[in-house]
């Protein structure tokens, strides 16, 4: 893509000088403007912006360096080379501390300004596309924010805890079954906290195997197992600055614990397979739907470390909790699928709603969200009839019969899955396994949501 | 028909460069190329405090002597030129305008304590006498490395250059010469 002319703003009272910069920008291809005094500068800004200004430090009534500051108060990214007869280091200095990008002394080497120039268009082009950035994360922080629907007592609570613990860089442990927004509450957190120009980098616990686990967290040095062929960073060390988000904490395995511990505790780890300590700036946020107590009682989870996670306790409450929500919700995914899909529907009829409040909602919101884009598959717009509704128990399967034992195991697991809308800790209490075998059956079945 | 004259100012070691220039300048531009004596007072535009000649007052010179009939005018000369605000020029030209000027005073290898070679003097002189003349055609400095509007602020600089244009300069320059009615 080719980027638009910089423009170069020159402001001087000597005539030989204005004519002679404005001929070498021209010849440069820069948009030149030059004018013989900073009350005509403060004119041309404001009829437009310039990248680049060219200021004489030493000119009748405004000075360049009160120029400067006048300038920087229109368009703070505004790069201003300062231009000087006489190398005289105190006022270099004074306009260098009051923002000037350098200053040259007259006369210029025609090297060295055009070196000038080009830096000083990069910085500005940097500042504004810095700026550009800021706020788009703005903007998205903002959709995060919104992205919790409710306005029940039970989630007005959780909210006002995201904004007084995100001004803070406490550890939070956010608590609340599957399904509750644990994820949405971390995002929130993150997104009203200062790191938030930084990334957060989630991590499902739960999901990945112990060596698997031990590797995305703290990355791996090359050679350091068979497969290793190039050193890859680990989402500790990609968080730096930001925020790491621990999902599904319960699942770590005990020895894994002490070293998370470690670096919680000194914000140091090791890549697998290194030696070095490597620093990592980084805010946790955890999340699980286990009891955690329980689990250090029974010997499965260590103490030192759920101490060390549960500074801030944030518990998400289960949507049957906060059942005046349901509404809303509803309302907030049917305008969501209804966008993505492109089909006018509007809402749902009473009967529809009656039946989503009635419902228990084991799932929670994830399951809401999910029986929504199901039933606008088969709705007829402009409303969800209560008979497009998935919200049926259902029925036990009849015995697969025939087949292979694989066969077999792939048929039941589908139907777990499905019984409990893919909520994958419910499907591994169901079948009585953990939740990293239900993940591996999913993959080696190839099992999808439909 | 146009034309392009060739100007020297204060001869001196350019003389004997005047006519193979002027045969090379024609073959670029597709130009016939004049050589004209005309009065240009260098004392005039020397600066006594930076023993330098001010390329502007040159040029200004140039283009008031200028006979209608020359579409473009090129001043060649051997002296130090400089521009107010800068420590040196290596020539000068009217952005889109009729006249340039280009001079040999810091091309040459014995400036910089180096053995004398004519030959690369001569394809400096060439290379900037091209770009400044390109000015006039109403080009501006070129990002392309080879192309010979590649802006050079230092003497090495021009031998890593081209004497050529790149096919978008010179696409501009035909433009610019078929409705000059070349």
């Amino acid at each position: 893509m080719e980027q638009r002319t910089a423009s170069i703003l020159v402001v001087d009272d000597e005539f030989s000088v204005r004519d002679s910069l404005t001929s070498w920008f021209k010849k440069d291809g820069y948009d030149v403007r030059a004018v013989d005094s900073a009350a005509a500068a403060l004119q041309a800004l404001e009829q437009r912006k310039f990248d680049v200004g060219v200021f004489d430090i030493k000119m009748p009534g405004m000075d360049g360096i009160e120029l400067q500051d006048r300038v920087h108060r229109i368009d703070p990214q505004m790069a201003v080379i300062m231009l000087t007869a006489f190398a005289s280091v105190e006022t270099a200095v004074q306009a260098l501390k009051q923002g000037a990008f350098d200053y040259v002394t007259k006369p210029i080497d025609p090297d060295e300004l055009s070196h000038l120039v080009q830096r000083a268009i990069e910085r500005r082009r940097l500042g504004e596309a810095n700026q550009q950035l800021r706020a788009t994360i703005d903007e998205l922080t903002e959709a995060a924010d919104g992205a919790i629907v409710g306005e029940s007592p039970a989630i007005r609570k959780v909210l006002a805890l995201v904004a007084d613990v995100a001004r803070t860089e406490a550890t939070v442990l956010i608590r609340g079954e599957s399904g509750t927004g644990k994820e949405l509450i971390a995002r929130a957190i993150h997104a009203q906290s200062s790191r938030r120009y930084f990334p957060i980098i989630p991590v499902n616990c739960g999901s990945l195997p112990e060596d698997l686990l031990e590797s995305e967290l703290f990355g791996h040095e090359r050679g350091a197992f068979t497969g290793a062929r190039q050193r890859r960073k680990g989402r500790i060390e990609m968080a730096d600055g930001g925020t790491l988000f621990l999902d599904e904490v319960g699942s770590i395995p005990l020895r894994m614990q002490v070293d998370l511990l470690r670096t919680l505790e000194t914000r140091e780890f090791t890549r697998v397979g290194g030696a070095r300590p490597i620093k990592s700036d980084y805010r946790p946020i955890c999340a699980t739907n286990e009891d955690l107590g329980r689990a250090v009682a029974e010997g499965r989870f260590r103490e030192d470390f759920y101490y060390r996670i549960d500074v801030f306790p944030i518990d998400v409450p289960p949507l049957r909790d906060r059942r005046t929500d349901i509404p809303l919700l509803v309302r907030h995914f049917v305008e969501q699928f209804a966008e993505r899909m492109g089909k006018p529907v509007e809402g749902v009829t009473d009967e529809a709603m009656e039946q989503l409040q009635a419902w228990s909602w084991p799932g929670n919101v994830r399951e809401l969200s999910n029986a929504i884009e199901r039933a606008m598959v088969v709705a007829s717009p402009p409303r969800i009839c209560a008979g497009d509704l998935p919200l049926r128990r259902a029925a036990p399967a009849a015995a697969p019969c025939g087949d292979s034992l694989a066969e077999v195991e792939k048929r039941h697991v589908l139907a777990v899955l499905e019984r409990t809308g893919w909520n994958i800790t419910r499907a591994a209490e169901l079948l009585e396994v953990d939740r990293v075998t239900v993940y591996n059956k999913i993959r080696k079945y190839g099992l999808a949501q439909k | 028909m146009p034309v392009l004259q060739l100007v020297p100012i204060l001869s001196g070691p350019v003389g004997g460069l005047v006519e193979p220039l002027g045969r090379r300048l024609a073959t670029v531009f597709g130009m016939p190329v004049e050589v004209a004596a005309t009065p240009i007072d260098v004392e005039v535009a020397y600066d006594g405090v930076r023993g330098q000649y001010n390329s502007r007052s040159l040029l200004a010179q140039l283009l008031a002597h200028a006979p209608k009939a020359a579409t473009r005018i090129l001043g060649l000369t051997g002296v130090d030129l400089y521009v107010p605000v800068l420590t040196f020029v290596f020539g000068e030209a009217e952005l889109d305008g009729r006249a340039a000027l280009v001079s040999s005073f810091l091309l040459d290898n014995e400036l910089y304590g180096l053995p004398a070679d004519g030959a690369l003097l001569f394809e400096r002189l060439v290379k900037e006498a091209v770009h400044e003349l390109g000015h006039t055609f109403g080009l501006v400095h070129c990002h392309r490395d080879t192309c010979v509007m590649t802006s050079s602020t230092y003497v090495e600089g021009i031998d890593l250059k081209s004497v050529e244009f790149c096919d978008r300069c010179l696409r501009a320059v035909r433009q610019k010469r078929a409705r000059l009615g070349a």
